[in-house]
């Protein structure tokens, strides 16, 4: 039984989307879809400027309100990693989760269900990693089980500085941002 | 200065979530205006009136089982997995809002049909409908447990058409219990005005004028206490609450549901009950548009809200 | 020069191959491809097939999935020195070129006035029989050497040959004169030696590293990006010269806004500061350098002082940044760049860049420039192509004898003029020269003067619109192509073989390149009669495993030394055998032997200069149509400093146009109000603004930078066009 979750080295990601490329194609996203996708946040007035670049997407949070608001328990945390996850013919599509995610990661796929960022459990469960984390060209994505002290994701928490998106929301997201 | 830019470009979510469109709010009005209705029913069956020449137990139940047709249909168009529909009823998530409303529209229903049963009208009071209605007429205890679900039901109708909306806290806007009240209140509010507007009883239009006033000034204070609730949290609800005071939905807040929906109804009404003027047709219709455009406001800033 | 630089590579590279023999149970891939051909329903399950990525020239090693017969994704190949098991978005989403719905599907033939784009659909024979009796006309008039050929990337290889076997000598890419021609000119000036593709650039072991215009991680070439992103994570200084603040800018120790134009001033500066504080590699130089006295005699007055007016960086800054360059030598890499042809000046700017790495001792050095190595594959044993009666047609007067390649710019001169001979014909291979040569009128009425003009594409882009005959080539992921066999860390070599099926009647390259020399009566030339025997006959030459290599995708040859220290020769092959300081040849041609400073024009008031770029989501104006590119990224956006686009009341997302000094006015482009660059220039990405309306996709989004480049500035070493000489006003949108 793990608890997955993913590390972004800020400092290395260079925002140039492959990540999203990748998942579209692991997963067949639809045309004009994003299950995960790229802030790039610049601070400051030119030429002194602070830039963070960020690869995002469903923070499979520890307190997930979209399955909380689930009518039909189709957004469920699965067993074997606390993913969250929609099982596609059980949501009806009301959209309460969807607009119950404080980060916005979830949309309605053309096909009627919510659909979102499934930190790809058919190759995890392989024992793969996500396929944005298996393409990134500059390494920045650490993927694994933080209820493992000695897994890599939790090692590099350990040892960096990192933020959360929108702590305040009480989410308690398990996506962490390197700085 | 801070430049955020997303690549993401999700239909319903970006730039702005924009997942509920008419249909919700259509369907809150609809639910609370029925959770009203039925409380009022309630209300005057437990207080034995229901013999009294009222429209509200020959009348009102009926209307609400058509109204609550159009709600539940307005929010079946909104779903976007039509053909999933049943996967509601094949469970019960103890922690959805939207799973415990599935179910008490379930009850909603009967409830409605039996309140109606206690006034049928003569050329339906036939064969077995008409020997049970008789018989349910006739026992206060029917009576009473009929006064009491519906006075009970209507209260849970009312309250969960807030909470839905409330329990999804990741909307700043929406982010406040009293959202429940406050759409309780609003239901019942345009259920008196909606009995004050179809009732042939002098008296009891006397009656809902006056409630009305008690529940448009309880929605007012409501409202306030909403909004100071948001101004006096965090920078995420105090945004929000910048989305109606001087944000996009401004204007249609305070003409639309504060000036014409409740403050300008509320004097009228007041002159008229005080028999200073004359009651007025548009007194209700004011209050009753007012509480629809309430619903309008809060699905579609509630949307605009989010975390900072 | 170039050729010289070559024998030299060979030398060092020949080595003994350290290979792997693993049996090959399989046979090759093709075969397999094509007994699945034969049967009728489409196997099920998983196949995975390596090949090599065509999204853009750097040629990384991929294995692509197919599931269920449908090609499902592509992945790096993790036997790959150059990918190391990564592509970059477009490689990801390389998928998406052969689902493109646009894609030329059968070869056409103009039927009304050219540039009308209205065609008639033919076969391939047909079509050949167009071309080649047109051809035989052009020769028997004007001879062979009139026919030329524009081309771009490694599907060109066969073309060339068959141009070649036919008798001319025109073969040109806009790759030299309109990219990084300039470059390689100075680097060559000053070690004998070009910076090469992929560059030679160590940058995952450099401890610091200085862009100066080089916007990694905007433009994707997945090896230095990767190597950018390891050096950054390894604490490197990473000092960042660019008006704009790009990804790499914020990624950096030092961001130097600098004054666009004006990098020679700085890296004249930078050069007065080692120099006269002695923080140069002495020792280096004194064995390496050839006329460093007179060099230094010549830096003496560009003091930090001196440069600040000019470039806007302040002279603590200069001397701060000479200062860590010094401190990391010879482990400071100042990126030679690609993209190159700038502002005129540029060959000397880039000669300024070399000498700034001579000075840190960074060539050949570890985290410097290395020398990079390939496997020594013999050539398949051609007959020799007849001898052309005319040189190349690019530079009749001898105006440029610095360049390393023809001039794609002077072909298209030529074919005007018709000096020094006519040019009649042009081939086009893989580049939308109307996105990629600068000056839009002057090539449409180039293509006036000819007889016969063919292009070979994927999609009906612009250039096929002024074409007589459009030939439709298959995308990369369903064909053969050459050998893939970079100059790189390690020697290695790379298949591409089909992974699917083209989804109509579009041909491979080999086979368009071999049906045409067929044609023209000139079968000595294609003595193998399938691109499989081709190939395997060189990979077996060299003692490698074709079989092996169609499953592995990769072979790798044993490492070889890569650093001065690891025993690679050091010799610099200039006239003087030394690192050039200061150059006798470019002042016997009358050029400054050592590089010198020209103060840009400004823009005249409300305008700004034009700048463009990449975006890590497309190659070129190649890959907008590709449905899941045009998904990432479906239109450009002008930048445009904040501050001066609230003066002309612009928020981001209101479209505006450019018009440029001579009045052209572009298509409408989104506003991307933003503190990231400077007031006095705006910047847009490359590759959009498609006015083919057969890109349907694409058609009309956003705006071409290319288009606005109607002036140009020509190198006067090697005949680069400086391409950021043009101002745009804005205008706002009715």
């Amino acid at each position: 039984m793990a608890r997955f979750g993913m590390a972004l080295d800020t400092t290395k990601c260079v925002g140039c989307m492959d990540c999203v490329v990748a998942c579209k194609t692991e997963n067949q996203v639809p045309e004009g879809f994003n299950r995960d996708w790229i802030a790039y946040q610049t601070d400051g007035l030119y030429p002194t400027l602070h830039m963070e670049i960020r690869s995002e997407r469903c923070n499979h949070c520890d307190q997930p309100p979209c399955v909380e608001c689930c009518p039909t328990g189709a957004s469920h945390v699965e067993d074997f990693g606390k993913i969250v996850l929609v099982t596609e013919n059980e949501c009806i599509g009301c959209k309460a989760c969807v607009a119950s995610c404080p980060y916005e990661a979830r949309f309605i796929n053309p096909k009627g269900y919510a659909d979102k960022c499934t930190f790809c459990n058919h190759r995890v469960e392989q024992g793969l990693d996500p396929a944005c984390v298996s393409v990134c060209p500059t390494h920045c994505m650490t993927f694994g089980d933080l209820d493992d002290p000695q897994s890599a994701v939790s090692r590099q928490l350990a040892a960096r500085r990192h933020h959360a998106l929108k702590p305040d929301a009480g989410t308690e997201p398990r996506i962490f941002y390197l700085t | 200065m801070t430049e955020l830019v997303l690549t993401r470009h999700n239909a319903m979510i970006d730039p702005l979530l924009h997942a509920w469109g008419w249909e919700i709010p259509v369907y809150l009005f609809l639910g609370g205006l029925i959770g009203g209705t039925m409380m009022i029913t309630g209300y005057i069956l437990l207080k034995g009136r229901h013999r009294e020449n009222s429209c509200v137990c020959s009348v009102l139940p009926l209307v609400g089982l058509a109204l609550l047709s159009v709600g539940m249909l307005a929010l079946f168009l909104d779903l976007e997995h039509k053909l999933y529909v049943w996967r509601l009823y094949t469970t019960f998530q103890f922690s959805s809002p939207m799973s415990w409303g599935a179910w008490i529209l379930l009850l909603v229903y009967p409830a409605l049909a039996v309140a109606w049963l206690v006034r049928l009208p003569a050329f339906l009071r036939v064969g077995q409908v008409g020997r049970l209605a008789d018989a349910l007429a006739e026992s206060p205890r029917a009576i009473w447990a009929i006064g009491y679900v519906n006075l009970a039901l209507g209260g849970m109708l009312g309250i969960y058409t807030g909470v839905l909306l409330s329990s999804l806290g990741s909307r700043p806007f929406w982010n406040s219990a009293l959202l429940g009240v406050l759409f309780l209140l609003s239901g019942l509010s345009a259920a008196a005005a909606f009995v004050h507007m179809i009732a042939w009883d002098r008296t009891e239009r006397e009656l809902l004028a006056r409630a009305d006033n008690i529940f448009i000034s309880l929605e007012l204070v409501t409202l306030m206490l909403f909004l100071t609730g948001l101004l006096t949290s965090g920078a995420s609800h105090q945004a929000a609450a910048a989305l109606v005071l001087g944000g996009p939905f401004t204007a249609v807040f305070w003409v639309g549901v504060v000036g014409l929906g409740l403050v300008i109804p509320l004097v009228l009404q007041s002159l008229a009950v005080t028999h200073r003027t004359l009651h007025s047709a548009i007194v209700p219709v004011m209050v009753i548009a007012g509480s629809l455009v309430l619903r309008f406001v809060f699905v579609y800033a509630g949307q605009y809200s989010h975390w900072l | 020069m170039d050729a010289l630089s070559r024998r030299r590579f060979l030398k060092i590279s020949t080595a003994t191959l350290g290979l792997a023999t693993a049996g090959g149970a399989a046979g090759p891939l093709a075969r397999r491809l094509a007994a699945r051909a034969a049967g009728s329903a489409a196997p099920q399950g998983i196949r995975r097939i390596p090949t090599y990525c065509s999204i853009c020239f750097w040629k990384c090693g991929a294995v692509a999935t197919v599931k269920d017969g449908r090609l499902w994704k592509i992945e790096g190949n993790p036997d790959d020195p150059l990918s190391r098991g990564r592509l970059c978005p477009r490689g990801t989403g390389g998928v998406g070129a052969h689902f493109d719905t646009d894609r030329l599907t059968a070869p056409l033939i103009r039927r009304t006035t050219r540039g009308q784009d209205e065609w008639t659909a033919v076969t391939w024979d047909e079509a050949f029989a167009y071309i080649a009796e047109r051809m035989q006309t052009i020769k028997a008039k004007y001879g062979p050497e009139s026919v030329a050929l524009f081309s771009h990337g490694i599907g060109g290889t066969f073309l060339k040959h068959t141009l070649q076997a036919f008798g001319t000598p025109n073969l040109t890419a806009p790759s030299g004169a309109q990219c990084r021609g300039p470059r390689d000119t100075g680097f060559n000036l000053t070690f004998g030696e070009d910076a090469g593709s992929p560059e030679r650039t160590d940058i995952r072991n450099a401890t610091c590293l200085v862009l100066i215009g080089s916007h990694l991680g905007e433009n994707m070439h997945n090896t230095q990006v990767q190597e950018f992103a390891d050096a950054v994570a390894a604490g490197a200084s990473i000092i960042v010269v660019d008006p704009r603040f790009s990804i790499a800018a914020g990624k950096a120790k030092y961001y130097l806004p600098i004054k666009p134009g004006t990098d020679i001033a700085l890296l004249l500066a930078w050069m007065h500061v080692l120099v006269t504080e002695e923080l140069y590699d002495t020792a280096y130089v004194e064995k390496h350098g050839f006329g460093f006295d007179a060099f230094k005699a010549e830096i003496a007055p560009y003091t930090p002082e001196w440069a600040y007016p000019e470039t806007g960086i302040e002279p603590e800054v200069i001397r701060a940044t000479a200062r860590e360059m010094a401190r990391n030598k010879p482990s400071t890499l100042v990126h030679p760049g690609r993209h190159s042809a700038w502002y005129g000046d540029d060959a000397q700017r880039s000669r300024a860049v070399a000498l700034l790495n001579a000075l840190l001792g960074s060539w050949g050095r570890r985290g410097g420039l290395y020398a990079p190595v390939a496997l020594d594959i013999p050539a398949y044993p051609y007959p020799p192509y007849p001898k052309p009666a005319r040189g190349v047609a690019d530079d009749p007067d001898d105006k440029y004898p610095f360049k390393l390649e023809s001039i794609s710019t002077g072909i298209r001169e030529a074919t005007i003029s018709g000096r020094p001979y006519p040019i009649k014909s042009w081939f086009v291979y893989g580049t939308n020269l109307m996105e990629s040569l600068p000056n839009q009128a002057e090539t449409i009425e180039a293509i006036q003067h000819l007889d016969l003009m063919v292009v070979v594409d994927v999609v009906p882009s612009e250039i096929t619109g002024w074409a007589d005959v459009v030939l439709p080539e298959s995308v990369y992921l369903e064909r053969h192509d050459e050998l893939n066999l970079n100059w790189f860390r390690e020697p290695y070599v790379g298949i591409r073989q089909p992974v699917v099926e083209a989804p109509a009647d579009q041909k491979p390259n080999w086979w368009i390149a071999r049906e045409l020399a067929l044609k023209l009566g000139l079968g000595a030339y294609y003595p193998w009669k399938t691109i499989e025997e081709y190939l395997a006959y060189r990979v077996t030459k060299a003692g490698l495993s074709f079989d092996e290599l169609t499953q592995k995708g990769i072979l790798r040859g044993a490492p070889q030394p890569i650093y001065f220290d690891q025993g690679v020769p050091e010799e610099f092959p200039t006239p003087s055998g030394k690192i050039e300081f200061y150059s006798l040849q470019l002042r016997d041609k009358g050029h400054d032997p050592v590089p010198k400073y020209t103060r840009p024009e400004d823009p005249p008031p409300g305008a700004f200069r034009l700048l463009f770029g990449r975006a890590p989501v497309h190659t070129f104006s190649r890959t907008q149509t590709n449905p899941i590119l045009d998904d990432m990224m479906h239109e450009n956006e002008v930048w445009v400093n904040a501050g001066v686009a609230a003066r002309y009341g612009l928020a981001s997302g209101t479209y505006v146009r450019l018009k440029n000094q001579d009045g052209v006015v572009s298509n409408r482009v989104k506003v991307k109000a933003t503190e990231r660059i400077r007031p006095d220039c705006v910047y847009m990405v490359h590759g959009f603004g498609h006015t083919a309306r057969r890109l349907t996709r694409t058609y009309l989004a956003g705006a071409s930078d290319s288009r606005l480049i109607t002036r140009v500035k020509v190198d006067p070493l090697m005949g680069g066009t400086g391409m950021n000489v043009n101002f745009v006003t804005l205008e706002l949108e009715a």
